[in-house]
């Protein structure tokens, strides 16, 4: 999922500045679950701006609705509904992650659009509370070479035949709180009687496949109507 | 202006501890603060940061949680969970210019009566030096009045739960 965390209030306060009336949209996926976005996530930061609006003498009306989803244009057509019926809306807050914000934007393009979050990276839920890193999203995957686990991502150097010199005791030399992904790569394999793996050199990879080649798309021509 | 200023305070108190204190204060006949409206929750941790919010924007100028004893929880670890809330909306408090002061978390047991009076003599003087709260004080410093139909209405909309018992009100 992609993971995100919330601006501070003080930059979110500054995002709506001029705004006299605030429509907040929140998102019941990824950033539900990532705590950062949801309807939950919605509520508390509507009660929070009404709060400080009104404590600093300058109160804004709030208006609230949580999408479904914000990156699939049939989800993000529900808000001409609350838009129709709300008039006066001079910002949509969105806290969706960046997807979200501009599907909304590109929709509604007499709305002053902003984000209510930083969208941070694509993983998953360690624990309650605890979020990490898993995905490089860098388009040409290669996890069945390295038993499952990402050193594209899971590497500070992103080296494809590690480690380096600076693994020690299992620990990154970038930040001794952060595993070396060589070492989980090595440990796994050998508890999985797979170490002739790491004989195969893995040739440089083919970067433009990700970000590094421009914005990608995906189209697929047999689910199109 | 801490002369004539009454603040309402309202005291989320959990079942199993906290609201049975209360019950057993009114027992023993002991007098606190009329300013306390206590409602009765199943667990401390069933306090969203939203709730704690939603009673200051209807007009709260104070907000205590009552839990059971660290350890003691009905639900295990319900109180260390509203602990952490309490915490963060106190932040929150602080950054919007209400005062993270004016919300506080108190653990005592059911058997403790005089010790929730105590709580509420503590919270209702300390409300009572800070003033009204920031967002009412122009329309609402000196005021009295118990929380009106519509306050009890919109708090509850935000508690759930089939055994739950709002009660709003001096119990002693």
């Amino acid at each position: 999922m992609i993971v995100a965390e919330q601006k501070r209030l003080e930059e979110i306060s500054s995002l709506i500045s001029d705004a006299a009336k605030v429509l907040i949209v929140g998102c019941k996926e990824c950033v539900t679950v990532c705590l950062a976005g949801g309807e939950r996530e919605v509520e508390i930061l509507a009660s929070t701006l009404n709060l400080k609006g009104k404590a600093d003498g300058n109160p804004i009306e709030i208006v609230t609705h949580t999408l479904q989803r914000q990156c699939e244009p049939e989800y993000v057509k529900e808000l001409e509904r609350v838009l129709d019926r709300e008039e006066g809306i001079d910002v949509i807050l969105s806290l969706g992650c960046g997807v979200g914000v501009q599907f909304i934007a590109e929709h509604y393009p007499d709305y002053w659009v902003v984000p209510g979050l930083n969208t941070t990276f694509a993983g998953g839920t360690l624990e309650e509370g605890k979020w990490a890193e898993r995905c490089g999203l860098c388009g040409e995957c290669v996890l069945h070479r390295t038993g499952g686990i990402c050193p594209i991502i899971r590497c500070s150097k992103s080296i494809l035949n590690g480690p380096c010199g600076g693994s020690q005791d299992g620990k990154c030399e970038v930040d001794d709180g952060v595993d070396c992904a060589w070492q989980l790569i090595y440990d796994r394999l050998k508890g999985l009687g797979r170490l002739e793996l790491l004989t195969v050199l893995e040739p440089p990879k083919d970067w433009s496949k990700a970000r590094h080649g421009g914005p990608r798309a995906v189209v697929r021509e047999d689910v199109r109507l | 202006m801490s002369g004539t200023f009454e603040p309402k305070i309202v005291a989320f108190s959990c079942y199993y501890c906290a609201y049975s204190a209360a019950d057993l204060a009114g027992s023993m006949r002991l007098q606190y603060p009329a300013n306390i409206r206590i409602i009765e929750i199943p667990c401390t941790g069933k306090v969203e940061p939203k709730l704690l919010l939603k009673a200051f924007e209807d007009g709260a100028d104070g907000v205590y949680v009552a839990g059971c004893m660290e350890g003691d929880c009905h639900f295990l670890e319900g109180n260390y969970r509203a602990k952490k809330r309490v915490q963060r909306v106190k932040e929150i408090l602080d950054e919007v210019g209400i005062g993270g002061e004016r919300l506080d978390m108190f653990n005592l047991s059911a058997a403790m009566g005089s010790r929730f009076a105590e709580v509420a003599k503590v919270m209702t003087e300390r409300i009572k030096e800070l003033g009204p709260s920031p967002i009412n004080a122009e329309e609402k410093s000196g005021l009295t009045g118990s929380p009106g139909p519509d306050a009890r209405g919109r708090l509850s909309e935000h508690i759930e739960g089939d055994r739950l018992e709002e009660k709003v009100g001096d119990t002693a």
